[in-house]
């Protein structure tokens, strides 16, 4: 890596200031290199396959943060939930928005390469119009779209090689994800929960665009798990998968959490209904679901625990335990064990306060229920955390030095559901929820905050410290190796950097909109970056709505994309 | 692929593709390819047909009966006294009185109706009303979205994506959320007791995208 930088200084100095800004050579990213990701480059959605979020680089520390400006900006136009990391490769940096467009800049200027522009359907419709990223392979770029295709492209050009229709929009699918890229196969999961969709994850050959295998999340008659759903609720039964799995290179498996069943009330599809609101592991050769854990079985709460866990190993009981970790949006840390064929379960104990589990069995990990908590059709029941969970998709991320998990949680927010009957429509809500007062949505009385940042000591499963956000907090995050751990996620439009020992506030920049982009970082010519999208919407709005019913005020966040890249002064 | 002219300033458009996933040809490039003309057509003869759509599939036509698309008189064909007053808009699809075609092939010929009442709409839409029954695109402008909720209390039709608000006595305007036009409303007239088609839609039925 080092040698690397070096060369391209050589190559610099060489050509001299005429081509000083010109762009370097593309670097084909190759499957050692996904691998082994060099430090200077962020190449996929959470910068490693074991989705730790994390960066070795430490020129950016605690101790000058405080010195931290931004280099340059760059307005995307659009308005809604700009979600993607700035994805890196040696001076090329590709970032997607709403509506699927890509950007392709030049990361050391911030000057346009190229830009695509998708043309949507006019009878689309966007339940969540966002998109969280591009994955890279050879000299390419990959995007999952939101009229269900899946797109290669020219990484130097932006010129289409290829698309493939995933499935067809018009009955409900969709998709917002960062493609998953390993062992010759491009693998994306679908959205459409809403919708009445079976979900599943598809892989394609990487070159060509062929169908290499697709599995479903819910299981046909007859399959193994297919007794946990009556009737022909298996054809509707929602179960997406919505964000990027993680991926063991050993076992040659990837992980993928699933969303909740649908209609959303549990009492239309009596049973666990697996592999709904679980992790599954997915053989990524052939596509064959080979273990899978349940977090919570016949969800009523629409808490979907689509955020893949992080593949780390922990100490528990003087040993090492080769395992995963999911902060779930049913509110519970989850630590499990994973085998070549297995997922066991270790221990789980919620991270914010959650009203509906009575016990975890120790053995199994199986929650049982306060029934008088779970809505059913006819039934309003109130539950806590909300329906955003205790943790929604903004991906969590580790610090392996430090052994800290950091948690971008919401606490104290509860939800009211109340089913209605629903008929099945091609591409039509089917989500069953009828209305309730206030929008179904309350703050704890007596509580002072909603958003928090949390650390977690995976060898100890104790928490270390939180920090405390009176806003929502919808903020993805990123652990350093130089002790920092960057979040936006709050309405006050603040990026921030905070000790990752303490939580204490170390840096923070006010942007044009509220965060909710994954950020990432990266070196140019040896001097390290922070890069991150700012553009508020989606869910994050939706809960601001809410919180303005609940609290009777009018905060606004305003709406529109930008980049920002940050870096500590030149000497 | 591309060609030079597709790339201004270093922007790249990509290739429409249908819902199959096949390519098609770009209109630019038909014209191109003299394709695409600039001949006359009487305005008359512009009809669905002629442009190839299937009847099915476009938009309400004026003459257009509506039919109940759900609750207790799906299938019948809508007349005032079969809605309650200021009841939650339920679903209708206009039908082709002379073929009988249920103009069922898009999803934005999707349309709420209710009944209300009328001295408290708006003057400026109330010619849209037929004996209160009002007719508004399904289709949320924001992102496209199925409009079918509805606040009883404040009389608003409501979007379950993301909580965009329209005022039924107003147009369709927006009163809250993201929308970034009103709902696309359907002007009615009541013809031998059953509701009619009296206009095509006033405004742009759907989402508009950004670029």
């Amino acid at each position: 890596m080092k040698s690397r930088s070096l060369l391209s200084l050589i190559l610099l100095l060489c050509t001299g200031s005429l081509f000083a800004q010109s762009l370097p050579p593309y670097n084909p990213v190759t499957e050692e290199r996904l691998q082994n990701p060099e430090e200077s480059n962020w190449l996929m959605y959470r910068g490693t396959y074991d989705s730790h979020g994390y960066s070795p680089l430490d020129q950016i520390d605690t101790s000058n943060v405080e010195d931290l400006v931004p280099v340059w900006s760059f307005s995307t136009g659009l308005r809604e939930g700009h979600q993607a990391p700035p994805i890196v490769n040696d001076g090329y940096m590709y970032v997607t928005t709403p509506q699927n467009h890509i950007l392709a800049i030049n990361a050391r200027t911030g000057d346009l390469i190229w830009r695509y522009v998708r043309y949507l359907p006019d009878d689309l419709q966007q339940f969540h119009p966002t998109n969280r990223g591009v994955a890279l392979f050879g000299d390419r770029v990959y995007m999952a779209t939101v009229d269900a295709f899946l797109v290669s492209l020219d990484a130097l050009t932006g010129e289409v090689i290829w698309e493939v229709a995933v499935e067809d929009y018009y009955n409900g699918y969709y998709m917002t994800m960062a493609p998953l890229i390993a062992d010759g196969k491009v693998m994306v999961g679908v959205s459409g929960g809403e919708l009445g969709i079976r979900g599943f994850v598809a892989a394609f050959d990487v070159l060509t665009g062929e169908e290499a295998w697709k599995t479903y999340t819910i299981p046909a008659p007859g399959e193994p798990g297919s007794e946990s759903w009556p009737g022909d609720t298996w054809k509707t039964g929602g179960v997406p998968v919505w964000l990027t799995g993680s991926y063991d290179p050993e076992y040659n498996i990837a992980y993928w959490g699933t969303g909740n069943g649908g209609p959303w009330m549990g009492d239309t599809r009596p049973g666990d209904n697996l592999y709904s609101s679980s992790v599954i592991a997915l053989d990524v050769a052939t596509g064959e679901l080979t273990s899978h854990h349940q977090y919570h079985w016949n969800d009523s709460w629409d808490w979907d625990e689509v955020s893949a866990p992080l593949l780390i190993d922990y100490e528990r009981n003087g040993e090492t335990v080769n395992g995963m970790v999911h902060p779930g949006r049913n509110g519970y840390l989850w630590f499990l064990e994973r085998e070549e064929d297995a997922i066991n379960f270790v221990e789980a104990d919620a991270y914010v306060y959650q009203d509906v589990f009575t016990s975890i069995d120790p053995v199994t990990g199986r929650p049982e229920y306060d029934m008088t908590k779970k809505p059913g059709t006819g039934y309003e029941a109130s539950f806590c955390p909300s329906l955003w969970g205790g943790k929604d998709w903004p991906p969590a991320a580790f610090n392996p030095e430090s052994r800290l998990m950091f948690i971008p949680a919401n606490d104290n927010v509860c939800s009211t559901m109340v089913g209605e009957e629903v008929q099945y429509s091609p591409g039509r809500s089917y989500m069953g929820r009828g209305t309730s007062e206030n929008g179904g949505f309350f703050v704890r009385p007596g509580t002072d905050h909603v958003g928090e940042l949390q650390a977690w000591n995976v060898d100890t499963g104790e928490r270390a410290w939180t920090t405390t956000f009176e806003s929502q907090n919808w903020g993805p995050v990123l652990s350093t190796g130089g002790d920092l751990v960057f979040m936006g996620g709050t309405n006050d439009r603040y990026f921030r950097a905070f000790d990752s020992n303490t939580g204490e506030t170390l840096w923070e920049q006010r942007t044009n909109s509220g965060i909710t982009g994954v950020p990432v970082t990266y070196t140019l010519d040896g001097k390290q970056y922070v890069a991150v999208q700012s553009g508020w919407g989606v869910d994050a709005q939706r809960e601001q709505n809410l919180l303005n019913m609940a609290k009777g005020e009018n905060h606004y966040v305003p709406q529109g994309g930008v980049i920002w890249v940050f870096a500590l002064p030149d000497e | 692929m591309k060609d030079s002219e597709d790339k201004v300033g270093g922007v790249v458009e990509n290739t429409p593709v249908n819902r199959k996933g096949a390519k098609t040809v770009p209109r630019r490039a038909l014209f191109k390819m003299g394709l695409v003309t600039g001949v006359a057509v009487p305005m008359a003869t512009l009809g669905s047909a002629a442009l190839g759509q299937p009847p099915n599939r476009a938009r309400p036509q004026q003459g257009d009966f509506l039919v109940f698309e759900e609750g207790p008189h799906q299938g019948e064909v809508v007349r005032p006294e079969l809605l309650e007053l200021e009841q939650k808009p339920v679903s209708a699809l206009a039908r082709d009185p002379e073929t009988d075609t249920l103009r069922d092939g898009s999803r934005l010929n999707r349309i709420m109706i209710t009944l209300i009442d009328n001295e408290k709409m708006s003057e400026r839409y109330r010619s849209n009303a037929a004996e209160g029954v009002i007719a508004y695109s399904a289709i949320c402008t924001h992102t496209g979205c199925d409009v079918i909720n509805w606040d009883a209390g404040l009389l608003r039709m409501a979007c379950p994506c993301h909580e965009s608000q329209f005022d039924i006595y107003n147009g369709g305007n927006v009163v809250g959320g993201p929308a970034p036009r009103p709902l696309a409303m359907l002007p009615l007239e009541v013809v031998d007791g059953e509701v009619k088609v009296a206009a095509a839609f006033r405004g742009r039925v759907g989402f508009t995208q950004q670029f």
